[in-house]
């Protein structure tokens, strides 16, 4: 146990590349699934096992070296209890939507393909935990480019169902790697700079760096500025933040059931969590938001997208579709957060990834069911779906509560705390804003409920029956969850409020 | 010219063929002496890669995939980046840090370092060289002289419309 305990953090990378390749090679037909369940089920004990170890840690901060080289030198990661909590997001979904994945897949993909699905499923999966777990700056692209690339082909396996997943997995793809080059770029004006491309290293050397900028010679200025507004704008593209959202709404709309509900509950989380580690931890407060005003840009940015992707979500007619528009304004609501730069605005933005993580998994798994049994997820295809999927439908109704949100859900907690970041920052426009958003998800919310409740199922229509277990029960693990952390939220509040704390370091 | 037709050529066979074990001997060397000169795992396979290449492009492409069937080559490609992991996991559970060469030769940590990277290189040059092959599968599907849309003529257009 000792030796497993020391080579956690390598370990949780290394079993689902490891296994990926394996089940890429082995896994034909149906084996493919079982090797990848076992997998996220071991990744999900590790995660929860490393979480409880950094917060039993003093210090709160583990480090693995890779080949034993020390820090700058070779690639540590690194874990503390923001980028804990992630690892947790990411494999407890996953392990939940690999579950559901079995029958959700078999009748979405050729069977041909399975043990390719699965590996780049895995592969997909460890780039999200490595782009978490890393300490260092280039690895971090490394490890995007693996999850981004593996994505791109699990959005375009959904061309057996309709055909449009290739071009929207093409858009993807060009807007996806011009994203991660702007990233790299980034990375290479700071390494200019800097000399290091580890992240605590390159933060520590930046403080040099500031430390002239006051007097008559300033060094590296205007690198480090074109650094970090290209590591910005390469970041937001990643997590999709309003007017950098194009490529979203297709990939999500047309790639398989599954593959939605994974990517729509941790792609654009992650790249949330590496947009924070990038302003909080890599280039400091003060620099991002006090000398270069980021923050009013994102905070523009973040109130459209809510505005924005709400409003676009409520006027589509494909279900899935108006989830992804959700998801853009989702995003505004995270981004939104952290841009206040307080300990309350981040623990509100670490609080609503986790809870939007649920709540948005949950849908899109529920969604999956109708695309299951019915073979569409236009809006009138749902009609009358109340009475034939009382328990999906059921999920799904409280998953829109939550997204609203409406007291006892998940929703009410995050938005509760961004509203009293808001306030505490004295910015009541963004409250209203914040306030506005949820109006509107009402609205779509319950455009899609009036159809799901009040509408009349064609009297031709075939018998239809419950989802099988195996995707029911997933799907309302999810939905239960997030009904759970929104009645309880002290667990989920204290690891975001330590995680806020640890990361802000000792700014109030 | 059709696709087919390079190997009715006489020349271009004899030199496809007698050039394959010279490139593959090189990119041998270059796979051993990468810790020594210029080369490594990377060079090493995309030359093996190469000469199989050579062979496709004057031979079809469908005959090299009788050499090298496709599932032949995604598993060497899956077979390269697990030896690479493998050296890294070896390492883990003799004690060491993940990567850390130190494992394969404890009494002289230094003299191990080339060791460890050997090895990853070799995994280096086995996944390159498969997934050149892909890419090469890949663009060369359909098109071989007895594949059932030859591309030749106004066929594209038509393909394109129906799609």
């Amino acid at each position: 146990m000792e030796w497993v305990h020391k080579h956690l953090p390598a370990l949780i990378i290394m079993v689902p590349l490891c296994m990926g390749l394996v089940t890429a090679i082995i896994g034909r037909r149906g084996a493919g699934w079982y090797m990848a369940m076992g997998t996220t089920a071991a990744t999900i004990a590790m995660a929860i096992q490393l979480l409880v170890n950094v917060l039993n840690t003093p210090g709160q901060s583990i480090t693995y070296m890779h080949g034993n080289w020390p820090a700058p030198f070779g690639i540590a990661y690194v874990i503390d209890p923001l980028n804990a909590a992630i690892l947790v997001i990411v494999a407890l979904i996953a392990a939940i939507v690999t579950m559901y994945a079995r029958k959700s897949v078999a009748s979405e993909i050729s069977v041909g393909k399975l043990h390719f699905f699965y590996g780049l499923w895995l592969f997909c999966i460890t780039g999200l935990l490595g782009i978490t777990i890393t300490g260092d700056a280039f690895n971090l692209y490394v490890l995007l480019e693996i999850s981004s690339l593996s994505t791109y082909t699990l959005v375009a396996l959904g061309k057996d169902r309709n055909r449009r997943a290739l071009t929207a997995a093409i858009n993807y793809l060009v807007l996806g790697t011009i994203g991660a080059c702007f990233y790299l770029a980034g990375i290479a004006y700071l390494y200019m700079a800097t000399g290091s491309l580890n992240i605590a290293d390159i933060a520590a050397r930046m403080q040099d760096i500031y430390a002239t900028w006051g007097t008559d010679s300033p060094q590296y200025q205007k690198t480090v500025i074109a650094g970090f507004a290209l590591m910005a704008v390469g970041l937001s593209l990643k997590l999709a933040l309003f007017p950098l959202h194009g490529w979203l709404p297709n990939a999500y709309t047309y790639a398989p059931s599954a593959v939605s509900a994974l990517l729509a509950s941790t792609a654009t989380k992650v790249g949330a969590y590496a947009f924070i580690r990038v302003i909080f931890t890599l280039m400091g407060v003060d620099f991002a938001y006090h000398l270069l005003r980021t923050d009013v840009a994102l905070l523009i940015s973040s109130a459209a997208a809510i505005l924005f992707g709400s409003f676009i979500a409520f006027r589509q007619t494909n279900v899935k579709k108006l989830l992804a528009y959700s998801s853009i304004g989702q995003v505004g609501y995270i981004t939104m957060g952290f841009a206040l730069g307080s300990v309350t605005g981040l623990t509100a933005s670490v609080i609503h990834l986790f809870n939007h993580a649920l709540t948005k998994g949950g849908m899109f798994l529920a969604l999956g069911v109708v695309a299951y049994r019915v073979g569409n997820t236009k809006l009138q295809s749902l009609a009358g779906l109340g009475r034939k999927l009382p328990f999906t439908m059921g999920a799904f109704t409280a998953g829109g509560l939550g997204l609203i949100g409406v007291p006892l859900t998940a929703g009410f907690v995050s938005k509760w705390y961004l509203v009293s970041a808001c306030l505490e920052a004295g910015r009541y426009e963004l409250a209203g804003i914040v306030l506005v958003g949820s109006l509107i998800a009402l609205l779509y919310t319950w455009k899609v409920v009036e159809v799901i409740y009040f509408g009349k199922r064609a009297d031709d229509a075939a018998p239809m029956r419950e989802a099988p277990l195996t995707m029911l029960v997933p799907t309302l693990l999810l939905i239960g969850g997030s009904l759970y952390f929104g009645i309880d939220s002290s667990l989920s509040a204290h690891i975001a409020e330590t995680a806020a704390r640890f990361v802000l370091g000792g700014t109030p | 010219m059709k696709q087919g037709n390079l190997s009715d050529n006489v020349l271009m066979r004899i030199v496809a063929r007698w050039n394959m074990p010279f490139i593959l001997i090189f990119a041998l060397y270059t796979q051993t002496h990468g810790e020594l000169g210029p080369g490594g795992g990377f060079q090493a396979g995309v030359m093996i890669a190469a000469a199989f290449i050579l062979y496709g492009l004057v031979f079809g492409a469908d005959e090299m995939r009788r050499i090298v069937p496709r599932w032949v080559s995604d598993g060497i490609a899956a077979l390269g980046v697990l030896i690479y992991a493998g050296a890294g996991m070896y390492c883990m559970l003799m004690g060491y840090e993940f990567l850390d060469y130190a494992a394969l030769y404890p009494s002289n940590p230094g003299g191990a370092e080339p060791w460890g990277m050997t090895t990853v290189e070799y995994g280096v040059g086995l996944t390159v060289s498969a997934v050149m092959l892909t890419v090469y599968n890949e663009i060369t599907e359909g098109t071989g002289p007895g594949s059932a849309e030859p591309r030749d003529s106004n066929n594209d257009t038509e393909v394109v419309g129906k799609v």
